[in-house]
């Protein structure tokens, strides 16, 4: 993990009082709070900042380790001895070489700075500039289950692995893309006792290469060849479930749209109902024609002069 | 016949710290449901998390009754516009 100027996320000068800490924590707070702020990552992501830069410079001691040793301050205690090493072979040697402390051994562990935060917040830490820890409800979780268009259409069962449980869920037909469905209790433990928090599943559906999808609407092109279009006739037309056959009216133009009742995808959590299937016409007309067929459109062309 | 879960008032106060004239506040401006049986008075659960996030902005943030009222109408606006604009996306992917 990089580096992080505390002072520059709470956007206030290293002389920066108690107070001015407090007041710039809360004014961004208040911007950023995960409850002001549903579903943006982004200012989570801010706020955790926020939490950290306030943990820190709100407690003397850890301020003032901070400062001291900026990006290595929670090695403090590693790199004073190691700089009592230094002084103690620069009075044996009689080095007086000014040698420059190596910050490289410290920086290594980078990503310890990260989890010594995640401890320190898990609850291990007290202490932290007198702020009351309240005892909340479990931390909800948040999960994605991607599905296709298939999968979407029925109801079907799954199992997820949360936190190494296993959770067997039931998806209800007809769920929409970006849809989101709770399931109570199954996220993170609650805090000294607390009640669980909640598990938020996400579907991502897929695009289909065929069908378009709007609402539990389904559309769909079909190419139609230009006799058929003409003179009517029947198609197979691709469902979801299957092919159907569909009669074609004579003269049918490009860009018809035939509604199919009840071919769609089910209706959420509305059991018998379904909705439509859309197919537009894309009629083809014909390449590579044959001298005979070429008079025979001729005569048709003339015949319709 | 369906189970109902009911925590007493006093119970959560004393969990989360706070003061009972805080969760009365809250039930004057209509933000939460309080139910009396016996003359005791419960929160029902369906109404905890948000009566908890009510709270959090309330110790978290220093907010009062009022600005969480104001807070919680925007708050499901926000969440009523985010749902308007996951259908109208879904929908727009049908003329892509």
């Amino acid at each position: 993990m990089a580096f992080i100027d505390y002072y520059e996320v709470l956007g206030i000068s290293k002389t920066a009082t108690e107070k001015d800490i407090k007041a710039a924590y809360r004014k961004l707070a208040r911007k950023y709070h995960p409850d002001l702020n549903p579903n943006d990552e982004q200012a989570h992501k801010k706020f955790q900042q926020l939490n950290e830069a306030n943990e820190v410079l709100s407690d003397p001691d850890k301020r003032k380790k901070y400062d001291q040793y900026g990006e290595n301050w929670q090695h403090g205690e590693a790199y004073e001895h190691a700089q009592r090493q230094q002084q103690s072979q620069q009075r044996n040697y009689g080095g007086g070489g000014g040698q420059a402390f190596d910050f490289d051994g410290f920086s290594g562990g980078g990503e310890d700075f990260s989890d010594f935060f995640q401890s320190m917040f898990g609850g291990a830490a007290g202490g932290g500039g007198g702020r009351r820890q309240a005892k909340y409800r479990g931390q909800d979780y948040n999960a994605e289950l991607h599905l296709d268009l298939k999968e979407a259409s029925e109801t079907h069962k799954q199992t997820l692995t949360v936190n190494g449980k296993n959770i067997r869920i039931t998806i209800p037909a007809g769920v929409e893309n970006g849809q989101t469905i709770k399931i109570a209790g199954h996220g993170g433990p609650g805090a000294n006792g607390g009640p669980g928090g909640d598990l938020y599943i996400k579907f991502l559906v897929a695009d289909d290469p065929r069908f378009k999808r709007k609402g539990a609407d389904l559309y769909v092109n079909t190419k139609l060849d230009i006799y058929t279009a003409i003179l009517g006739g029947e198609i197979t037309a691709e469902t979801l479930t299957g092919k159907v056959k569909v009669k074609v009216k004579p003269e049918t133009q490009n860009g018809t749209k035939v509604k199919l009742k009840g071919k769609g995808l089910p209706v959420y959590k509305k059991e018998g109902e379904f909705g439509d299937l859309i197919i537009s016409y894309e009629i083809e007309l014909p390449t590579n024609l044959t001298d005979k067929q070429k008079q025979l459109f001729e005569e048709l062309a003339k015949s319709s002069a | 016949m369906s189970t109902k879960h009911l925590i007493t008032t006093t119970d959560f106060c004393v969990y989360h710290h706070l003061e009972h004239s805080f969760i009365a506040d809250l039930q004057d401006a209509g933000l939460v449901e309080i139910k009396i049986v016996n003359n005791t008075t419960y929160i029902p659960e369906s109404e905890l998390q948000k009566l908890e996030r009510m709270i959090r902005l309330h110790t978290d943030l220093d907010i009062n009754v009022a600005g969480i009222e104001a807070i919680s109408h925007l708050l499901q606006r926000i969440e009523d516009i985010q749902e308007e604009m996951r259908l109208l996306q879904n929908s727009l992917r049908a003329y892509e």
